[in-house]
């Protein structure tokens, strides 16, 4: 029976976090789709995301869900902007050369907020004031329960939007060919702002999951769930939005459970040892769909 | 006045000059072909007429009005639909959403169901097959949707990039009906084409294109009993 509970106990862990690499994995998805590139800098938008939070709650003390709409904003306009300075004039640079920008965008983050905050660890205490509920002998705590209702409200709202509304259909049409698209009226630079100001913003919200989860800002704190991500959009085929749902999920659940019954110091190793199988054995990742070029 | 009129139209892909000073004119209601062989510049000069390529010089002009400038997404509001080559229907979405896309700047609901209906009247298969992927239908089957997609938009004049390229005679005929009726509605239709005998049985007038220049033009008809022609492109 504890054997049981404990498995339980470790599935929830890994659901809670890997729903939150499921929502940053959206974002590397959907970029990838529709730009055709892996934006490194992904990651630190959650980053942004987690100390714009502590600025709107922590010093200007607003409203929580002020602070949280603030942030989402704030992260949007950031990815927009990025997008803008950085890749858009490498739009038809080689892959190497966007690449390496999105590496160099990754660490321009990381530094200035090394600058603004400096490098000591601040403690930021959780903004979900949500009780813990007892189901059976488990304990889900509050904010494992926020943590999962956000992540698959935002799931279904993204699905919703992709497959449903007319701005999503032309999402789909862009990711798939860009003249074609453009000869329908679609503003294509339009279209992959938009794109970028979603994913931005699901990174928001995971930024602000994430740092109620660990209370402990840092400047390099989004790079882990950021490459992590990244594994799991790998996983689940770099351009499918379910494949990346179902990759962080599932490899939130390698983790927690590796962490639990393997070890502590070996977890993020099978987690990047999943990377390099997925690579060996199905480069396309359980959803993705491998692409014959025609000629 | 032409509805459609290209004027002195150069363009370059690095230091090759693919189009070399090449005028043409379409008139409300005529069916033009542009006729040549494989890289004669066919293809170059409709992306640069719908703004997918900018011409190093030269003018384009649609109704009256300079279009040379207008970026892509914005030629299809004033009523040029392009029909690309190789058909690039959306191969991850339904006939369906395919169509949808066509009327994408489009507002009135009730107008564009109209025009689907249209549609689907032209090519009852589309109907058939509304649910389904574009990806799943056969060259033939995209090469209509790929029209009834241009026709969404509820064009004056539609652009075809070599409409009947890869299809079986069957469907080659098919098409070339369904272009006579198009324009029988009283669309515009300006017609690129290998398949010259094709084209020229249907045109008003046609151009010929030899290596980026426009080498002959005339009606249609004059042009299927000129000698060169018939040896270089009618294959008699």
């Amino acid at each position: 029976m504890d054997l049981v509970n404990s498995i339980l106990e470790q599935l929830i862990n890994g659901l809670r976090t890997g729903s939150i690499y499921a929502l940053i994995a959206l974002g590397y998805t959907m970029v990838y789709g529709i730009a055709k590139m892996i934006n490194f800098a992904h990651g630190d938008i959650i980053m942004v995301g987690a100390y714009a939070l502590y600025v709107f709650v922590g010093l200007l003390g607003l409203h929580p869900v002020i602070a949280v709409l603030l942030t989402i904003v704030v992260c949007s306009v950031l990815g927009i902007t990025i997008e803008k300075v950085a890749y858009k004039p490498l739009r038809n640079a080689t892959p190497l050369a966007v690449l390496i920008t999105a590496i160099g965008v990754s660490y321009l983050l990381q530094n200035l907020s090394l600058l603004i905050f400096k490098a000591t660890p601040i403690p930021f205490g959780s903004i979900i004031r949500v009780p813990s509920v007892k189901v059976g002998s488990l304990n889900i705590s509050g904010i494992t329960i926020v943590t999962l209702v956000v992540t698959t409200v935002s799931m279904i709202a993204l699905t919703l939007f992709i497959n449903k509304s007319k701005a999503g259909r032309a999402m789909r049409a862009v990711s798939e060919d860009k003249g074609a698209a453009e000869l329908m009226g679609v503003n294509v630079n339009q279209t992959i702002s938009l794109t970028f100001a979603i994913g931005s913003a699901l990174a928001a919200v995971a930024g602000i999951l994430f740092i109620s989860q660990y209370e402990t800002l840092l400047p390099t704190m989004g790079a882990l769930p950021g490459i992590k991500a990244f594994v799991a959009a790998v996983l689940g085929g770099i351009g499918s939005i379910p494949g990346a749902m179902l990759g962080g999920i599932i490899l939130g659940i390698i983790e927690s459970l590796s962490k639990a019954y393997i070890s502590t110091q070996l977890a993020d190793a099978i987690v990047f040892g999943i990377l390099v199988i997925v690579l060996l054995v199905k480069p396309s990742g359980l959803l993705g769909k491998l692409k014959i070029e025609k000629v | 006045m032409a509805m459609l009129k290209v004027t002195d139209l150069i363009v370059n892909y690095g230091v090759i000059q693919a189009i070399k000073g090449v005028s043409f004119e379409v008139n409300e209601g005529e069916i033009i072909a542009l006729i040549g062989a494989n890289g004669a510049g066919k293809t170059t000069i409709l992306q640069t007429v719908t703004g997918l390529i900018s011409p190093k010089s030269g003018k384009i002009e649609f109704e009256g009005k300079e279009i040379t400038k207008t970026p892509a997404h914005k030629i299809v509001t004033l009523g040029m639909a392009h029909v690309p080559e190789g058909r690039r229907v959306f191969a991850d979405l339904t006939v369906y959403e395919n169509l949808i896309m066509g009327a994408y700047t489009r507002k009135d609901k009730n107008e564009i169901n109209e025009s689907i209906r249209e549609v689907y009247q032209r090519f009852p298969r589309l109907e058939e097959r509304k649910n389904q992927l574009a990806g799943t239908l056969s060259g033939g089957e995209q090469q209509m949707l790929a029209m009834g997609r241009a026709l969404m938009s509820h064009p004056k004049i539609i652009l075809m990039d070599e409409p009947s390229m890869g299809l079986s005679p069957i469907f080659v005929n098919e098409i070339f009906k369904i272009i006579q009726d198009v324009s029988a509605g009283g669309t515009t239709v300006l017609l690129v084409e290998q398949n010259a005998k094709k084209a020229l049985s249907i045109a008003d007038r046609a151009y010929v294109l030899e290596t980026g220049s426009i080498v002959l033009d005339d009606e249609a008809s004059v042009l299927m009993e000129d000698d060169s022609i018939k040896k270089a492109y009618l294959g008699e």
